[in-house]
């Protein structure tokens, strides 16, 4: 079995690829002046300006969080990062047919493919976002017939700026944390959605990061709103080359779904992981959450199997009377990979109703951490929480770490929480092995099985993706 | 079919089968009984090509192939068939899902062309019917929750698809109440053909009851100390194990 193995995990990074296009780069460290030139490179209104410059004194005298989150890393030189990278073009570009060739090149070697035809069946918008700028976007116009706007961020500010001053930090404040407060001072570009009131959009949205460029980091924003009564599913994806320097991408994800209005948000996260000594893959640190008024529902979809330090608690806000909260989450470490994911669900509304459904799988030497808060406030009458956490182990190195925080202080709501830890077992392995299939496709079967409940939350297509990933992902990893 | 000669196995420094000769024809079925630890579990488990074991010495023919020097997936594709004494629970996985992916890349190393999950339900269909059982079965995980018997009908159910050309029963008897037996053994014995063969491993005659063995081999600490017809596990029954123990302990 051992020759199995080892050419298993010398299999490489299929996305570890770099594309050789001239970009302009904003020189390295960070300053006033930096954030001055990122926010002339996208025309900012003055008030946007500011708003980052306030971000910037607050993150001044923020620390980074190394104490809290189960994870140990080398840290960051934040003067040693360029913090705007993006490939230079003769023009500003009317259409995709205008893209360059590169670029178009590189998405289709990602799988993702940023012409319309294509797609006929089951079809998905795409932003496709390269280091710090959107390359294009795709049905917009077919999108814009029904009133819904989706474009990069940095054309959401030129376009719909009324619509971004008055939700961009709503959510998460600038102040929130130390990355966030980063992010918010140096972002870049991201994806921007608004469903008008009563639409139900009818396609799903996604967005491509690509981080391309060395020594630069990705700082991408998203806002989505979806106004009363409104509906949206909403994809990203993301993959970077391999390089043996940590690249580091802070962003911060906002959604505001306003009453009756829902949004799903599915994640599929493969930056590069480093090598199997830890050397290089991306820092992934990331502040997601959303805010649900009265009805309204949101719903998280992730599956991490990427990045050698991930940071990352995707949280619903339960603002309003009957609110729903859900968070499903696949988390795989492998190597040398670290993980401390989970998420908030914060009960503020009555009968405000959350479902935590977390799976840690830690293979090779992997550590993968379980962190997740449930509070429920005094007014939250009838507030509901179902948290089920399991692990699994893979190989003798590895850890699993739970942490799990319950706040209650309303006496009429309900909190349960299950967990489980399972080692995948020899005998599994075995046993499908002696029916004909061999140990990758063993494996696979057996690690599909266990996150089966947060893969049927995934969209059809990228279920099937995040299945395949996740056998890539843990190759090798049963000796 | 198989031939296994002087077959030596360890599980890590105790040394389990000592020396195991053994020849199994197409259309025979043999049972190999022996009291506990005597290693009949283990000749099946090293038959399959479980990790725990190390063979120590002698060999293994499985028609014309050395089968010790075959993957576990690769003896499975030739048709060699454990049904387990413990079998393993698939937690998310449907029986029909496994099913599908086991009997798919059995044709696949076969070389024959896979089979799509409306034609393969069609089959299974089929094959229900041979346990006794309902298609509501076929959607629940893998032996997840199963009782005892359950996940014992399942393996012969297993074994109906698959259609081994050796097929090896660890105590499939055990933890059976008698309705359940009457039917894994119906099940087992509809599945006997000329072209196939069987060894059933037991620790009690009564399964031979209904499954009737060509032959009947006595393991005593990891050697055949005695074989014969059908009759010697009735003589088993009547006087024990210990009497085939003691005629051995006077002879060596």
């Amino acid at each position: 079995m051992s020759s199995t193995v080892e050419s298993l995990v010398n299999k490489e990074y299929k996305y570890g690829f770099v594309t050789d296009i001239e970009s302009d780069v904003a020189p390295k460290g960070l300053n006033e002046d930096v954030i001055r030139l990122i926010s002339a490179k996208k025309q900012e209104p003055e008030w946007l300006l500011a708003w980052r410059l306030k971000a910037y004194r607050g993150w001044q005298k923020m620390t980074e969080p190394h104490h809290w989150p189960n994870v140990t890393y080398t840290p960051v030189d934040y003067q040693a990062i360029s913090y705007y990278s993006a490939p230079r073009t003769q023009k500003p570009l009317g259409s995709l047919d205008e893209v360059d060739p590169k670029l178009l090149e590189t998405y289709t070697k990602l799988g993702i493919p940023l012409s319309e035809q294509k797609l006929l069946a089951g079809v998905v918008a795409v932003d496709a976002i390269f280091d710090s700028v959107s390359v294009g976007t795709t049905y917009k116009a077919k999108l814009a017939e029904q009133g819904i706007i989706f474009c990069s961020f940095g054309e959401a500010v030129r376009e719909h700026p009324a619509l971004v001053q008055k939700y961009l930090g709503s959510v998460v404040p600038a102040s929130d944390n130390f990355f966030a407060a980063l992010n918010a001072a140096v972002f870049s570009d991201g994806s921007f959605v608004y469903i008008p009131k009563g639409i139900r959009c009818p396609m799903e949205l996604s967005t491509y990061f690509r981080i391309n460029t060395a020594e630069t980091g990705q700082f991408e924003r998203t806002l989505i709103v979806a106004d009363e009564g409104a509906s949206v599913s909403y994809l990203e994806g993301c993959t970077a080359p391999k390089r043996d320097e940590n690249q580091l991408h802070a962003a911060v994800v906002e959604l505001v779904a306003l009453d009756n209005a829902s949004i799903k948000y599915s994640t599929v996260q493969n930056w590069y992981a480093g090598d199997e000594n830890g050397r290089g893959g991306i820092y992934n640190f990331v502040t997601k959450r959303g805010k649900a008024a009265a009805n309204a529902k949101i719903s998280w979809t992730q599956v991490e199997t990427g990045s050698a330090i991930t940071w990352k608690y995707p949280s619903v806000i339960l603002q309003g009377d009957n609110s729903v909260g859900e968070f499903y989450s696949v988390a795989v470490v492998n190597g040398r990979q670290q993980a401390d994911t989970g998420t908030k669900m914060i009960h503020i509304g009555k009968n405000s109703r959350s479902t935590i459904v977390s799976k840690g799988i830690s293979a090779g030497r992997g550590q993968n951490s379980y962190r997740g808060l449930v509070k429920v406030l005094p007014k939250a009458e009838g507030a509901r929480n179902y948290t089920q956490c399991d692990s699994m182990l893979i190989g003798n190195r590895c850890g699993a770490h739970t942490f799990p925080y319950i706040d209650v202080q309303n006496s009429s709501s309900s909190t349960e929480h299950e967990a489980s830890t399972s080692k995948i077992g020899e005998d599994q392995i075995f046993y499908l092995k002696q029916r004909g299939l061999n140990t990758e496709n063993a494996i696979s079967m057996v690690v599909n099985g266990f996150c089966k409940e947060v893969f049927k939350e995934l969209p059809m297509e990228f279920a099937v993706e995040a299945q395949k990933l996740l056998g890539i992902s843990l190759e090798g990893s049963v000796g | 079919m198989l031939e296994i000669r002087d077959l030596r196995a360890s599980a890590g420094d105790k040394e389990i089968l000592r020396g195991i000769d053994l020849t199994v024809n197409a259309g025979e079925v043999h049972a190999v009984m022996g009291p506990n630890g005597s290693g009949k579990s283990t000749l099946a488990q090293v038959l399959a090509g479980h990790p725990a074991y190390v063979v120590t010495g002698g060999s293994v023919r499985y028609r014309g192939q050395d089968l010790l020097d075959l993957e576990p997936e690769e003896r499975a594709q030739a048709g060699v068939f454990l049904a387990f004494q413990y079998p393993v629970e698939i937690p998310g996985v449907t029986n029909a899902y496994f099913l599908r992916a086991a009997y798919n890349e059995i044709r696949k190393a076969r070389g024959q062309d896979e089979v799509d999950s409306m034609d393969f339900l069609d089959l299974l269909e089929e094959k229900l019917k041979l346990v006794d059982w309902e298609p509501a079965i076929m959607s629940r995980a893998v032996n997840a929750g199963f009782s005892g018997g359950e996940k014992k009908r399942n393996e012969i159910l297993q074994m109906a698809v698959l259609e081994p050309r050796l097929a090896i029963l660890d105590e499939t008897d055990s933890g059976l109440d008698i309705d359940a037996l009457r039917i894994v053994a119906a099940g087992v014995n509809k599945l006997r053909r000329p072209d196939n063969a069987t060894i059933v491993v037991t620790h009690y005659q009564r399964l031979l009851n209904y499954i009737v063995p060509d032959y009947v081999h006595v393991l005593s600490n990891g050697r055949i100390v005695k074989s014969g017809g059908k009759e010697l596990a009735l003589e088993l029954e009547a006087r024990g194990y210990e009497w085939l123990e003691d005629t051995v302990g006077a002879a060596s």
